[in-house]
């Protein structure tokens, strides 16, 4: 009983040196990385592809997805609010969902299934094929060729496909309310308008999305390096992104509406 | 005959296993050099020690007189720019065709103008008899073309020194000739030093000038390809003529069969 | 076309979509007035209870939003919430006895403080003091004035 006990205990501290290994590896990387950053804008035409690749090809599911939440949001309101006779309301709640939470929120759980995994699959292939090597092998810098230019987009990107949602989400909220169910389309933008803040709501949503988007880099970058260069090593390794991206996202998520609102 | 690469002591290990164990070795500039030994003696990590990719536990290794380990990244990466090395699967970038790949390293480091670029990367393709292929993706060569694209890469910076990684390993018998012939070619006709990793050892001694074959750690034989034939070490006759068994044990290690199998499963 | 330039085109409509959601969460959806204020001046209000009235709340004229609440304290002297505004400069003709009240917009809303223009000559300036106010109706205290009123008169 006692070396079961024991054992069990030996386990715990063994996966705890892992995970903190792993974070180590993690913070390195991230300190390791810093210094390239800037190269990513000297060398634009990396960073437009992987605008590119990051961006506009995670646009078709943003925009779709933007539409279809905001219909939902729209349509549950609408049945609480009409029994207090205060459907119009509907629009400043679809709005403040979308801004304050939704809106980051479920723009990056996406972001990171489409192009986060996307981007850890790309680089774990990249070192399993020797391309790394190959590159500091020719004296060019991954850091700066292969990892700066993705860090960076992704930290435009982000803020981008954010608002694309929130306004998508809006206007199927207008088109489930106004064009649906009869709320009147003057009282439906007046009155988000009045109660929608932009200081407190809209830009709150902005920096909860460029946190969303450095989280989602740095974990996907980290783990396409770190990961094990054979097919079950990099397939493992996009899971975890998947996995560490959405829960990081939502805690994350927490952590900053308690500190902003 | 000037020394190129010089090793001294070299000890290192990965994952608690001692890869190299007070390693000396004395590269010439100018030839052939083979480095040989059975698969696990840690003949690419060698390679990736010299590049300065991987660093030692302890021990030296200078190229061309400096040494690799203390260079700031900056001189590292210049005394790379005389390194050209042939990865054993290519390694070509895949997001880019053929000719792009061979252009990249005179993009990122020349500031030559396109005019310039292109009939210098035909020239490296004409040289390997790929130039026809400069429009295919990465992903559309077979094994052989990629290897012999990247050796075209390898040599788009002229380097004075190239390093071959099982440049043979999968390869059907054409294509085995057709890169030794260019590995023999390159070398005379461009006065370079290459460094070759392999345990294919009849293609490899019929080309190198200077051989010398790794085991446990340490080198067991050097010299040309004569005298490792002559050789009498039991690694060294071992590995050249292929017995399955000998120093290097044909089983794994295992407690004896008789008592294995008297053994009853639990 | 070559495949460059379509990567470059598709990321010059994507930067352009983001612009566009942008300015229309800015100017459709919330009150973005640009980077800074509308110039305006300040006037303060003391009030006994100023309820849940927050930072940013609406100054409203006849329902007209003429400016924000700029900042809450309790003045030391009197121990009284010490309200500052910021009305807008369009609206530099209030009278010196404006007066103003706390006011919820609806039965549960946001709370807002209401201005009711006097007859004076004289105008607001920055740094006055509106003398004439109303405090916050609180609910809790109206319903408990009420069941007071109702048990008394039921004696």
């Amino acid at each position: 009983m006692k070396q079961r006990i024991l054992n069990f205990l030996e386990q715990i501290g063994q996966s705890a040196m892992v995970l903190l290994a792993q974070w180590g590896r993690g913070a390195i990387f991230v300190a390791n990385l810093l210094p390239a950053l800037p190269y990513s804008f000297y060398r634009l035409e990396l960073l437009i592809k992987q605008v590119y690749f990051t961006g506009v090809l995670s646009l078709p599911i943003i925009l779709t997805a933007g539409l279809f939440v905001g219909m939902v949001l729209s349509l549950q309101g609408y049945n609480v609010l009409v029994d207090f006779n205060s459907e119009e309301a509907v629009g400043t709640m679809t709005a403040l969902s979308l801004l304050r939470e939704l809106g980051p929120v479920v723009a990056a759980l996406l972001f990171a299934g489409r192009a986060g995994s996307a981007m850890t699959a790309e680089i774990g292939l990249m070192k399993s094929t020797e391309q790394l090597s190959a590159l500091e092998m020719m004296a060019v810098d991954p850091r700066k060729f292969v990892f700066a230019p993705r860090f960076s987009a992704t930290l435009i990107v982000m803020p981008l496909l954010s608002l694309m949602f929130i306004a998508m989400g809006i206007l199927g909220g207008y088109m489930v309310a106004v064009g649906w169910l009869g709320v009147d389309e003057g009282a439906f933008w007046s009155q988000m308008h009045a109660s929608v803040d932009w200081r407190e709501d809209a830009v709150n949503g902005i920096i909860k999305s460029v946190a969303f988007g450095v989280l989602i880099a740095v974990i996907a970058l980290f783990q396409g390096e770190d990961a094990v260069p054979t097919s079950e090593g990099v397939s493992g390794a996009t899971t975890r992104t998947v996995v560490q991206a959405s829960l990081g996202i939502l805690a994350l998520d927490f952590v900053l509406t308690a500190v902003m609102f | 005959m000037s020394t190129l690469i010089e090793i001294r002591d070299l000890t290192f290990s990965r994952a608690g296993r001692k890869i190299f164990d007070g390693l000396n070795l004395d590269v010439p500039e100018g030839q052939i050099t083979a480095i040989m030994g059975p698969s696990g003696t840690g003949k690419t990590t060698l390679l990736k020690l010299i590049a300065g990719q991987l660093t030692p536990d302890s021990g030296s290794i200078t190229v061309k007189g400096q040494p690799v380990h203390r260079l700031s990244r900056r001189k590292l990466y210049q005394l790379r720019a005389e390194m050209g090395m042939l990865f054993q699967s290519g390694a070509l970038l895949t997001d880019l065709n053929v000719f792009d790949n061979v252009a990249f390293p005179l993009r990122e480091h020349t500031r030559l103008p396109e005019a310039l670029i292109r009939p210098l990367v035909l020239m490296k393709l004409q040289a390997v008899g790929l130039r026809g292929a400069r429009e295919l993706k990465a992903s559309e060569l077979s094994g052989g073309m990629a290897r012999r694209v990247a050796l075209a890469r390898a040599i788009a910076m002229d380097p004075s020194m190239i390093f071959y990684d099982e440049p043979f390993v999968g390869q059907d018998p054409i294509t085995m000739g057709v890169l030794i012939e260019l590995i023999k070619k390159l070398n005379d006709s461009l006065k370079l030093s290459s460094v070759l990793v392999s345990h294919d050892v009849a293609e490899v001694l019929s080309i190198a000038d200077f051989a010398c074959v790794i085991a446990n750690g340490k080198v067991v034989a050097e010299g040309d390809a004569e005298s490792l034939y002559q050789s009498d070490s039991a690694q060294v006759q071992q590995f050249l003529k292929g017995f399955p068994d000998g120093p290097v044990p044909y089983h794994y290690p295992a407690n004896r069969f008789g008592d294995d199998l008297k053994e009853r499963p639990a | 076309m070559t495949r460059k330039q379509l990567i470059e085109i598709w990321v010059g409509v994507f930067v352009l979509m983001g612009v566009i959601a942008l300015a229309v969460v800015a100017f459709k959806v919330s009150n973005f007035q640009g980077l800074q204020e509308r110039s305006s001046y300040q006037v303060h209000a003391l009030f006994d209870n100023i309820g849940g009235l927050k930072e940013r709340a609406p100054v409203k004229l006849s329902g007209v939003v003429v400016g924000r609440v700029n900042a809450i304290e309790v003045d030391p002297d009197t121990y009284q919430a010490k309200v500052t505004m910021s009305i807008f400069d369009d609206y530099d003709k209030l009278s010196i006895d404006t007066s103003a009240s706390i006011l919820t917009s609806g039965l549960l809303g946001d709370q807002y403080i209401g201005l009711n223009v006097g007859a004076d000559d004289l105008y607001l300036q920055q740094g006055d003091r509106i003398e004439l106010v109303q405090s916050a109706i609180v609910l809790e205290d109206l319903i408990g004035q009420f069941m007071t009123k109702f048990a008394e008169s039921g004696d």
